[in-house]
This record gives C-alpha cells, structure tokens and sequence, in this order.
C-alpha cells in the first residue's frame, strides 16, 4: 500500500533499464519501496539493473517483457499482478529511434511507433485494469514534451509520445473514480544513455530530477507533471507560437 | 443465523425473503487526514444477518468494518474489497440505570450514548478528543482519553461483545480471554464488532470543573504534570512545538474533574443537560498550506498568552472541554486537498531524554503543529496491540504536502522504537513495517491468532496490507 506521501511499497517498471525508471527506484526505496519488478526484454543489463537495487535493499524480480509483442502483454503482467498487490506501476520503456535514418527506413519508423506507442497501449490498459480491481495503485506513464508539439528534428518520435500522452490522459480520465490514479509525466531534455551524444535542449535535466518530481507527483496525486516544471509554461507558449515562426526556432 | 450455507441451487432465483439488503457501492475512502484513497464497495448493514452475509459474500479482498471514519490513516479502508459502514446499527438495547451499564450495537457513537446517558446520570467511562466514533470502533483502536492515567482505555470499561467472525458466526466474547485481548486494539481484523455492554461513570452534573495552568518549557510541563496529575481524572497539555529556545515546549495545561452537583452555583441550566454547540462546517475544497507556519504560529502566541496562568475551579460544559473541534464539522479539510497525517507516539517513564530530543527537533525543524498534545498515560492495558503503555504520549497533526515530512516523521520514529515506546496504529498512515514487531512485542500472537481463527483472511484493510498486521 502507498502511505501518507503516496510513497509506494511495491513497483512495477515497464522498461526495467531505463535510466528514469531506475533513477525513481533507487529514490523510492530510500522511502519505501521494498519490492520491484524489472521487467524488460532479458538481457545482462537488466540483471545489473535488478543487482543494483538488491543492493539497496529491495526485494527484486526480473521477468522478461516485450513491448513489441502485444499479444503476451495480458499474461505476462497477469502473473506478476497475481503475486500480490503492485501500487505504482512505471511505463517506461521507448526508443527515440534515429530520425534522419528513420525517415528513409519506413520498417524503422514503424518500430518506434510500435514500441512506444502500440506496446505501451495494450500494456497500460492490462496493468490499469488490474490497478481498478485492487482498488488502488498508481500507473505513470513517461511521455515527453516532444509530444507537445511537432518538431522538424524527431518528429517520429514526437509523434509516438504524442499518441502515448492523448492515450495516457484519456486512460486517467476512464480510470478516475476507480481507485487507481494515472499520472502522466512530461520531462524535457533528459540526459540519458538514450540521448548520449545528442546536442543538449534548453532547460536540460537529469534522471534524479525526474524521480523526484514523480515522487512530488506522487505525493499530490497529480495527474501531469512537467520536469522540469518551467517548461509548463514553456510549453504553454511554444504552443501558440504559428507554425511558420515554430518551424525556425532552434529547437 | 440461517443455517443453510450450502451453494444454492442452480434454479432460477428465488423470491427474496423479507427486504433485501441495501445494495452497495463503490467509492474512494480516506481517513480522517484524508491521505492515500483507495476505493471500495461500501455495505451498510441494518441487521447482524446482512452483517454476516456481507461479511460471508467478501470475496477475495475481503471486508473491514468501518465506524465514522475518524481513524486518522488507513484503517477502516479496504482497497478493492468491501468496507461495511457500521452506522446502520445503531440501536442502543438496553441501559441498566441503576449498576451503570449499557448494551448498544456498535454503530452507536459516543455522542449519542452522551445524550441518551447524561440525563440519566452516567458518562461514557472513556472520551477521545471527539464525540463522533462508534463503539465498535472505540473497541477496535482501543481508544484512550484524558483519563487514561486514572481509567486505562476503552475496552477496561467492556464487559462482553458480540463479534462477527470470517465464518460468519456471532461469539461472545469477554474479557480475560485470548479473543478479547486480539480484538481490543485488534483494528477490525479479528472480525466485525456488533455489539457491546459497557460499564459507565456517575455523574452528578454534565459539566466540568476545570484547572488551567501554564508551563514556561518543556521540563517544567513534565515536573508540573507529573506533580498534578493524580490529584485530577482528566488531564491534557497543549504544547507549542513552534516555540524556541529557552521556552521550547511552553504549554498550556489543562485538568478537569466532573462537577458535583453542590459545585454548581448560579443559574447554570438543567445540571444533566448536555449541550453542544455547532459552527459553521469548514468549505469543501480549500488550498494547501493555509496552516503554514506564520498561521500556526500566530495562533500558538495567541493561545499560550490568551491562557491564564493560573485558574482553578472554571465550569465548562463537557462538549467543549473534551470536544471542542466537534463544534466545527469538516475540520479535517482545513489541511487542503493533501490532507495531514496525525502522529502520535508513547514513550515509558524513564525516557524523558528521548521526549526532549523528540520536541526538540519538531521545534527546530519548525514543523506547523497545530495541536499538539501531551499527556500521561497509567497503566498498559491488555490488548495485544493497545497503543498505551505507562508514559508520555505526545500527538501532533501536520500537513502531509510538508516537503521531506515522510523521512523526517522516520526519523522520529526510529527515537521512539529505540525508547521501546510505539506510534498509535489508529492515527499511523506512514510507519515503516519493519519497526511495527519492535513497538508491538505481541504481535506474534495476534498474527497467530488471526491465522487461526481467520485462515482465509476475509478481514484485511489497508493498513493490514501496508503494515502486513
């Protein structure tokens, strides 16, 4: 169960390497996490990823997940919903893709969307259906604030966010009143092995910052949180910005 | 109690005999700090048979009862499973006017055994700070008052209970035994309280003769409660946790007795009537941080000055010497929308250092307390997880949306285990696990007791799962 702060005591993370998500982790279980499930396609960094948090004291599993399979998304995440109560679950898992090269390579492209898109679907409605019959639990999901708006630069990956963020806020209005609460998080440039060797954004910001505005988040029970909080505003002006004028920006 | 437990018979449904059982719904529940919602179905049975159908129909995530929501935290939800509203059963059955007793359901709140019994006489013989929680529910968390230095916790003043088990039969319980001491302070979780008979306190007037002190700091509230307090029933100080310095833990001590009749003097109504005053509800929907610290801090000052210091002999009507924010419903929404935690805590006599050190870094840390209370307790009482032991017990409300306040409340807590005291499980939404078999030494019995007479685990609410209780 969460406490008073909305800290949880178990977690589930989509995604099981990524840097956010391990980065909220080890901030939760110097609260009160003890229990975490890594879950993400096998492989020797999520061993490490699920070694690391042993480590700090958390009871960790690793059970294999793969966004691009839909099909085994209801059995997969069954079995862990199964073994008992998960209060927070934290979709994490997407790729950014390669933008120059995903815009010659349609197969490319499509696997973007399909992975941070489509897998993120089907295993958000598994896991808020679950969330709805414990009564209680949170799901955050991590969009970008590339979905904002359509930048020239990752528009591919823009895109999947984008229909990440409308599913995500429709999903967080069918579930209120359920018990469950869908917090959808917005975070700007993160750096991240995933953006390595990009050219930094403006308002740039770290995996720890992340992981500490969800755990405000969490405390509030909100529903969208931006990190860093800024590009709210940001955000909020970018978005009546007219396109011609939008599309020669530096972004 | 029907007798046919047996699956019913794949035949079309048959007419319901008698009035069916109001249905339920489902809706997000809180404490009374109104953090960590988590939804349920809510039953509300008008008879011990729905009672024990609701409770037979529980399914996998079982039921807890629940009174009138005043346990600060978590225990009276039930996530995903059902909550059964006590206040359906609400009869009071029998009152023996003469030997100071009473048999109600335990639905009934102790504001309505007030005005039932006073006009007779007789007063509830244990009174939280509110009139509005139930017996069950004063059973289940064992409640204390400001007598507990002269009349131990609730459930000493029971003499028997009717309790709905997961089987979904009614046992008497009583006093001495192994189910008595698990359900007394058990939290809900060794089965549904229906009824109690409880042994009451004469009163010759429903008002209050009331003493009023003040303490310059910390130790001279100590000197002055360990010095006073058994020459008074009741007995409560304010302290204000934002005072620094050489007057950290400046207080307001405030000792009562019930009035006898010859005391009374002057044109002070019916000496029996029980009256209660009632303001304006607090609004819905007010903004977080409205009790920061120049607010609390402001009506710290005025309420340490504005006490005399000294008055003794002060009529007071019971409701607002024991009761005073019944006067204002809804008070709990005046924390905004992330509500506040209640954090209570004992630590033994002999652990005066650990108190000292406990006030001592809630003044430094400048936390906003608005009430905070600090009292003795006498001795223990026999419930397996009773909150009072003899010592110092000190309550302090802050608001949840405090930043760092979860790690700064685990750092207190790991001061009052090292003391071998414990937090109050009625009031806890927070504790970490780990600490709960350090402060409650009988736990291994209660679990053994719970497995035993609830294998299936029918009985579960949050703070069970959260604490694993």
């Amino acid at each position: 169960m969460k406490d008073a702060f909305g800290t949880p005591q178990s977690l589930l993370i989509l995604g099981g390497t990524s840097d956010i998500a391990l980065a909220t982790a080890r901030r939760l279980i110097a609260r009160r996490t003890r229990t975490v499930w890594l879950a993400g396609r096998p492989s020797q960094d999520l061993e490490n990823a699920a070694g690391h948090l042993r480590g700090l004291g958390a009871e960790t599993h690793t059970i294999s997940f793969d966004a691009l399979d839909p099909e085994s998304h209801e059995a997969i995440l069954g079995k862990v919903f199964a073994e008992g109560d998960i209060d927070m679950v934290l979709l994490a898992f997407g790729v950014l893709g390669d933008q120059a090269n995903d815009e010659r390579d349609p197969v490319a492209a499509a696997r973007v969307a399909q992975t941070n898109y489509t897998g993120a679907v089907s295993s958000a409605l598994v896991c808020g259906r679950a969330l709805q019959a414990q009564g209680h639990g949170s799901l955050v999901v991590l969009s970008s604030v590339a979905a904002e708006r359509a930048r020239r630069s990752n528009f591919i990956y823009g895109s999947s966010k984008a229909g990440l963020d409308t599913f995500t806020q429709g999903l967080g209005d069918a579930l209120h009143g359920t018990g469950a609460h869908v917090m959808l998080v917005r975070p700007g440039f993160v750096r991240t092995s995933m953006t390595a060797g990009l050219p930094e954004s403006p308002l740039a910001t770290t995996p720890e910052a992340v992981a500490a505005a969800i755990e405000l988040g969490l405390r509030r029970r909100s529903e969208t949180v931006w990190v860093p909080g800024a590009l709210r505003l940001v955000m909020a002006a970018l978005r009546h910005v007219p396109r011609a004028v939008f599309r020669r920006l530096p972004l | 109690m029907p007798a046919d437990a047996a699956p019913a018979p794949p035949a079309p449904a048959p007419p319901a005999p008698g009035p069916a059982a109001a249905p339920g719904r489902t809706a997000p529940v809180t404490g009374w700090g109104r953090t960590a919602p988590t939804t349920a179905l809510l039953l509300r049975p008008r008879t011990y048979d729905e009672a024990a159908t609701a409770v037979r129909a529980c399914g996998a995530r079982g039921g807890i009862a629940r009174g009138l929501g005043r346990a600060y935290g978590d225990a009276a939800q039930n996530a995903g499973g059902t909550v059964l509203d006590m206040t359906g059963l609400d009869r009071i059955h029998a009152i023996d006017a003469d030997g100071g007793t009473v048999l109600c359901d335990a639905g009934v709140s102790l504001h309505r055994l007030m005005e039932v019994l006073l006009p007779l006489g007789w007063f509830v013989p244990v009174t939280p700070g509110t009139r509005q929680v139930t017996v069950g529910g004063a059973v289940a968390a064992d409640i204390h008052g400001k007598n507990h230095h002269v009349s131990g916790s609730f459930a000493r003043h029971v003499l028997s209970l009717d309790l709905l088990t997961a089987d979904g039969e009614i046992r008497t319980v009583v006093p001495g035994t192994p189910l008595f001491d698990a359900t007394a302070g058990g939290m809900g979780l060794t089965g549904v309280i229906l009824t109690a008979t409880v042994r009451l306190l004469p009163v010759e007037t429903s008002w209050m003769s009331v003493d009023t002190e003040r303490a310059r700091d910390l130790d001279d509230l100590l000197a002055r409660l360990t010095a006073g307090d058994r020459h008074h029933r009741y007995s409560v100080a304010w302290i204000d946790l934002l005072a620094r310095g050489a007057s950290t833990g400046r207080a307001v001590l405030t000792r009562g007795d019930h009035a006898p009749l010859e005391a009374l003097r002057g044109p002070l109504g019916r000496p029996l009537e029980f009256r209660t005053r009632r303001l304006p509800a607090a609004p819905a929907h007010l903004p977080d941080g409205l009790l920061g610290r120049t607010a609390v801090g402001l009506f710290n000052e005025l309420w340490y000055r504005r006490a005399p210091r000294s008055r003794t002999g002060e009529p007071q009507r019971i409701s607002s010497f024991f009761h005073p924010l019944d006067g204002v419903p809804h008070w709990n929404r005046i924390y905004g929308r992330s509500g506040f935690v209640q954090y209570q805590f004992v630590v033994g006599y002999g652990q005066e250092e650990a108190l000292r050190r406990i006030v001592d870094r809630v003044s430094a840390r400048r936390c906003a307390s608005f009430l905070a209370v600090l009292k003795r307790f006498g001795e223990g009482d026999p419930g397996w997880l009773s909150f009072p032991m003899p010592g110092w017990t000190l309550a302090l409300d802050i608001p949840a949306g405090l930043p760092g306040l979860g790690a700064f409340l685990d750092t207190l807590d790991e001061e009052v285990a090292g003391a071998a005291g414990r937090v109050y499980l009625a009031k806890d939404a927070r504790l970490r696990p780990e600490l709960l078999a350090a402060m409650y030494p009988r736990l291994p019995e209660f679990r053994a007791l719970r497995r035993e007479l609830d294998p299936a685990g029918v009985f579960v609410s949050d703070l069970a799962r959260r604490l694993g209780l």
